[in-house]
């Protein structure tokens, strides 16, 4: 099959468009979490999003529709334990994470039957992706890039120091939800593309990788949606090329082109 | 009559059942320069917290510009340096002019945007500590004193009437520490921009605080540096030779060279 055929196809049009949008959304929001050291709420949401998916199977409701919902409500759990139980964010994140993969265990074994759907959203499965889900990740994606955009000053300064940010009158609870409920709403969406069990590998390694090239910013943030969108839009034609699982080929080349930028840095160094 | 930009009045604060600070009454003016001094866990990092509102107090009185600091809202009046940004990343990716224009923020209405109009600002602000010359590097790729005048320009762009500084000169040289020092001091002087500095450096911040306030959970002193130094009290409470050398080791001579 040459590449007009392979891009002619609508699943494969699907996959591009879908993984890009997930990669932009990832590669946005992975700045903000990496740099506030909350790297790993991808994944502690992302397991809840397991138990979510568990629930939506049984229910025979489309799961995206449940896990948005309570992945969300999880998120802010997060936040409540960190700030009212003054847990570190790491064990917050681990409590949460931990009650969502068993919730998902326990309703995965007691109704059976779906475990072969649950598979298809642990690992990923991007060119199954529907037109609904195109256009469900289209509507969403716009919404959260536009509050990124309308709160993008008040989450740089709570990025770069929370304190003094509250002392310029940023609202900073406020602003840790809503980064928080972005990431809810974009792990939700980036479950499809690789998988409820890779999900924050995209949310963190672009950003790491575009951090070491020291651009300002925007441009770090610029640089991690290019990263994500090219390992994702490489990784759906080698994966299909080769016959390889889609979302680990996209994380895969995601760590190719980190470990790359990090031996150009060392030999640039040395120069 | 003016009234008092900062105001306690039997201040108590209570953390986890111990008391923290305890009775405490003071006010600052418009144009004054407090040196807040005292030993660690004397209660000075707690008291700037009270003041900005992270805290509440367990009895007694504050306002910020006449105001309990729950309430307040014109933060655009207040400027603040923390001791140390804690989690600060010496990697963070932004540029020494996006850093400084989130001192903006609080003269901002939502959706917050920062334009070509703010220049003129981050510009005055950088001038004034002397780094318009870098404001296009990273944060991460400047030497600690550079860094500590990024994060001064930051707390000073707003244009602020009180700017509270924690520790500021810690990570400095003793030559930029100087600079520090005056540059704050022309602040105050040329500005009439009140200061609340806590600093360790009791003599150092004596040679250009108008007022000290010599912490240990209560007031143990408040007054003027030269009172400090004559104080029979403090001599008392620290032995009069730690007193000499809090107050004789500087211009070779005297503390001050006013004294």
């Amino acid at each position: 099959m040459d590449l007009f055929e392979f891009l002619s196809h609508g699943f494969v049009q699907r996959a591009l468009i879908t993984g890009s949008i997930i990669a932009v959304l990832c590669g946005t929001l992975g700045v903000f979490l990496v740099l506030r050291r909350l790297s790993l709420i991808g994944d502690g949401l992302a397991h809840v999003t397991f138990g979510a998916v568990a629930i939506g199977l049984l229910l025979k409701v489309y799961p995206v529709y449940v896990a948005a919902p309570l992945v969300m409500a999880a998120s802010l759990g997060i936040m409540k334990l960190i700030e009212k139980a003054r847990l570190y964010g790491d064990a917050a994140i681990a409590i949460v994470s931990s009650f969502g993969i068993a919730g998902g265990i326990l309703i995965a074994s007691v109704a059976g039957g779906f475990n072969v759907d649950l598979f298809s959203y642990l690992f990923g499965n991007i060119l199954a992706i529907s037109s609904t889900e195109v256009v469900t990740s289209l509507i969403l994606s716009a919404v959260l890039v536009f509050v990124v955009m309308l709160f993008y000053q008040d989450l740089l300064s709570v990025t770069l120091d929370e304190e003094s940010a509250r002392v310029t009158g940023v609202k900073t609870r406020l602003i840790n939800r809503v980064l928080v409920l972005l990431t809810a709403l974009t792990v939700v969406l980036a479950m499809r593309v690789v998988g409820v069990m890779l999900v924050s590998a995209l949310l963190v390694i672009p950003p790491v990788t575009a951090l070491q090239m020291k651009k300002g910013f925007k441009g770090t943030i610029y640089i991690a949606c290019s990263i994500g969108v090219v390992s994702v839009v490489l990784g759906i034609f080698v994966s299909f090329a080769a016959n390889l699982p889609t979302g680990a080929t996209i994380v895969m080349l995601n760590l190719f082109i980190f470990l790359m930028t990090l031996m150009y840095k060392k030999i640039h160094s040395l120069r | 009559m003016s009234i008092d930009i900062v105001s306690a009045e039997n201040l108590h604060f209570q953390y986890n059942a111990t008391e923290v600070l305890t009775d405490l009454s003071f006010s600052l003016k418009k144009g004054d320069y407090l040196g807040l001094v005292g030993p660690n866990g004397s209660g000075k990092t707690t008291l700037i917290r009270l003041i900005l509102g992270f805290f509440t107090p367990t009895r007694g009185t504050l306002t910020l510009f006449g105001q309990t600091p729950s309430r307040f809202s014109d933060w655009h009046r207040v400027g603040y340096l923390p001791q140390r940004i804690v989690d600060f990343n010496p990697h963070f990716p932004a540029t020494v002019k996006e850093v400084v224009a989130l001192g903006l923020l609080s003269r901002k209405q939502f959706p917050k945007r920062i334009g070509r109009s703010d220049n003129r600002y981050i510009d005055q602000a950088l001038d004034l500590v002397d780094i318009g010359n870098i404001r296009n590097k990273l944060i991460g790729e400047l030497s600690g004193g550079q860094q500590q005048r990024v994060f001064l320009a930051k707390a000073m762009v707003g244009e602020p009437d009180i700017l509270i500084l924690d520790e500021p000169t810690t990570a400095l040289d003793p030559d930029t520490r100087e600079r520090f020092f005056n540059t704050l001091k022309a602040l105050n002087r040329d500005k009439g921009v009140t200061i609340i500095m806590i600093t360790h450096d009791t003599g150092t911040i004596g040679k250009y605080a108008s007022k000290m306030l010599y912490l240990d959970k209560r007031i143990i002193f408040y007054g003027t540096f030269e009172d400090f130094c004559m104080s029979q009290g403090m001599a008392t409470y620290f032995g009069e030779f730690s007193q000499h050398l809090i107050c004789h080791r500087h211009d070779g001579e005297t503390g001050s060279g006013r004294i």
